[in-house]
């Protein structure tokens, strides 16, 4: 009988193989008199100095295989080597108390371990981990027991192991290992930044048990799910065998878009954008072959904490994402807070409709010093890259004009204090009130671009929570009616030579990317993971056709008619994931 | 001996990178750097004990140099904990 346990995919794929679970970790040294404090302190600094050698090797590696940034952290570790509250500290502490060196290292460390533990900043208690690698690495050379070499595994296994150090996954022998499972860990520890970097299956954080799993076990690792199936059957094997295959020829075929433009198959040219709400998921933006940003929510920058984010802090963030982008386009939507979205700190009062209540831009110019703050915080960031700003929830001309007004003023103020800022900026508008796409002809006269939101489109125009189960069957992202207010949008934007996106999952849905092609959809906006999948899509498409399509489509009476059609005509496109 | 206050600007306080820079700059020095905050007093010249400080935007630091080049010293470190860094 198989057996599963569960655990974190921070990096995914499948594997199979036998297991080489690593011994836990070393049990704590213990105490030994010495009595020549001198030869003892000069046996430390040989082993200090030993490690210092074989760090420099995998940074050395690290830098050749996956670049200057990830090899960083080695140098921090080179660092700590030389670290006069650690080093120095320990070499006094031998002669100060006549001890073996292996303790005074321990105890020396220790006390460092447990204050950065104690730390409520993430990256600080991930530099615990980097103290605990190299206090390990260097009584490794006191006990003259070799560093365990991952680099030296050549039979095909998954490893476990309690954790993984940095410096271990950099070595992984990715020949011979297929993947790698920890007790410990979250997706953001180090190893599992590395392992993605790898690119190689990981599961964290399974818990103390994994490690009971003897050496030479069977093991699926299926790290899409995160789960781990010790002594799998036939029948699972068989399963997991043909899921493994298919998962990566998938992937092949999809990396292979990664760089590649998205082109009709009549030669249509659209954009890929990618929403994030995050400034670290641009990185998941780039890997997945974004050719821009199509949503940055700033809401993440007031969320979770007790006051408001000061100009140079949001600047760095802002400046972060346009500076990763190289040049791509980057969306960003100013904040949409307010309403559901609640900030204890802001202490608004309760509304019994938040949904139509004051929120988001309605919100900003009930508080213009926190909105022209986050203005001023956009246009310093603006020299970076290709920054476009983005109004959410605007209903009438009014409210445009007036954020408009106060983007003005504040890029007035800061061109006087002499600060750079990038010239043309874009300014766009969500279109997610239907009062705004109805009129979309006369906003398309004042900005230079629209985003559709179809999310709050579609829950508006059919006066229907999704979130309701009662009603969310009025949640119809491809009913003509929902289609008709995209194109009118559309057309009225064409007709003022402005450019339409998209940044509701809408556009990422695989029913209805054939139909917003054809309906003249410029940019689709989507999470990072279906990028490539509508890439590829969108490649067996011939743009000139759908229009035709989506024109049928608009005279239909039910969404289930205008998926059939959809799906009569996607004949032979392969589905989306 | 010298003494200066400053308060720190570097939005995301002085963790990992920035604290790389001015351990690396104060162990240029001759002179002894001890680094003040919040009741706390480490040696600027290890970026272990520094960073057990978590230094967070807006919080003051206090620098005491002693010895030799304390001036120069003090000018240097002074701009690094004032400075945004990237």
């Amino acid at each position: 009988m198989s057996r599963q346990l569960k655990g974190i995919a921070a990096s995914p794929g499948y594997a199979i193989a036998k297991v080489i679970t690593l011994k836990g970790a070393r049990p704590a040294p213990t105490r030994v008199s010495v009595t020549n404090a001198a030869e003892e302190q000069e046996r430390f600094r040989q082993a200090v100095e030993r490690s210092k050698v074989e760090l420099e090797a995998i940074r050395a590696m690290t830098e050749q295989r996956l670049g200057a940034d990830k090899a960083e952290i080695f140098e921090g570790h080179l660092m700590l080597l030389e670290d006069p509250e650690l080093i120095d500290a320990a070499i006094e502490k031998i002669a100060d108390e006549f001890i073996n060196a292996e303790y005074a290292l321990h105890e020396v460390a220790g006390t460092f371990i447990e204050v950065l533990e104690s730390m409520d900043n993430e990256l600080l208690r991930g530099r615990a981990a980097d103290i605990r690698d190299i206090a390990g690495r260097v009584t490794s050379h006191l006990l003259g027991e070799p560093h365990q070499d991952l680099s030296q595994i050549h039979d095909t296994c998954i490893i476990i192991a309690e954790d993984l150090a940095p410096s271990d996954t950099a070595q992984l022998n990715l020949d011979a290992v297929q993947g790698f499972v920890t007790a410990i860990g979250s997706r953001t520890s180090h190893s599992a930044i590395m392992a993605r970097s790898l690119d190689v299956s990981a599961i964290v954080g399974v818990g103390a048990e994994v490690l009971n799993i003897p050496s030479g076990t069977n093991v699926i690792m299926d790290a899409i799910e995160g789960l781990i199936i010790i002594d799998p059957t036939s029948e699972q094997l068989q399963a997991y065998e043909s899921k493994k295959q298919q998962y990566e020829s998938r992937k092949t075929e999809l990396a292979k878009l990664k760089e590649m433009p998205t082109i009709a198959s009549d030669g249509a040219r659209v954009e890929l954008a990618a929403n994030i709400g995050q400034t670290v998921d641009v990185v998941k933006a780039i890997e997945n072959g974004a050719e821009g940003i199509g949503l940055f929510r700033t809401e993440f920058l007031y969320m979770g904490r007790d006051s408001f984010p000061s100009e140079a802090e949001q600047t760095e963030s802002y400046k972060y994402v346009l500076e990763s982008m190289k040049g791509k386009p980057v969306v960003i939507r100013t904040m949409d807070i307010g309403g559901d979205k609640e900030l204890p700190y802001l202490e608004l009062p309760k509304e019994s409709n938040p949904f139509l209540g004051l929120r988001a831009l309605r919100f900003c110019l009930t508080r213009e010093d926190l909105f022209r703050t986050q203005l001023r915080a956009l246009l310093r960031a603006s020299r970076y890259g290709n920054l476009k700003i983005m109004f959410p929830m605007i209903a009438v001309l009014s409210e445009l004009r007036e954020a408009k007004r106060l983007l003005e003023e504040e890029r007035s103020k800061l061109v006087a204090e002499g600060v750079e800022i990038a010239e043309n900026i874009e300014v766009g508008m969500m279109i997610e009130v239907p009062a705004a796409a109805i009129a979309a002809d006369l906003f398309a006269k004042e900005v230079d671009f629209f985003s559709i939101g179809t999310n709050d489109l579609i829950q508006y125009t059919m006066a229907a929570d999704r979130m309701n189960d009662t009603v969310s069957y009025l949640y119809q992202p491809c009913h003509p009616v929902i289609l008709r207010l995209v194109r009118m949008v559309i057309r009225a934007a064409e007709a003022e030579g402005k450019w339409v996106g998209m940044c509701g999952e809408m556009a990422g849905d695989p029913n209805a990317v054939p139909l917003l092609l054809g309906l003249g959809l410029h940019e689709f906006s989507m999470s990072a993971g279906s990028i490539l999948a509508t890439r590829e899509l969108i490649g067996q498409l011939s743009q000139a056709e759908w229009a035709k399509i989506a024109e049928e489509a608009i005279l239909m009476q039910t969404q289930e008619e205008v998926i059939q059609h959809v799906q009569e005509h996607v004949k032979g496109a392969k589905t989306v994931c | 001996m010298l003494t200066q206050n400053f308060v720190i600007t570097n939005p995301t306080g002085f963790h990992v990178r920035p604290t790389k820079t001015f351990v690396q700059t104060a162990s240029t020095f001759p002179c002894k750097v001890d680094v003040l905050s919040k009741g706390k007093k480490v040696n600027g010249k290890s970026s272990i004990a520094m960073l057990t400080l978590g230094i967070a935007q807006h919080d003051e630091v206090t620098l005491e140099i002693d010895g030799e080049q304390e001036e120069q010293a003090m000018e240097a470190l002074g701009k690094l904990l004032t400075a945004i860094h990237e």
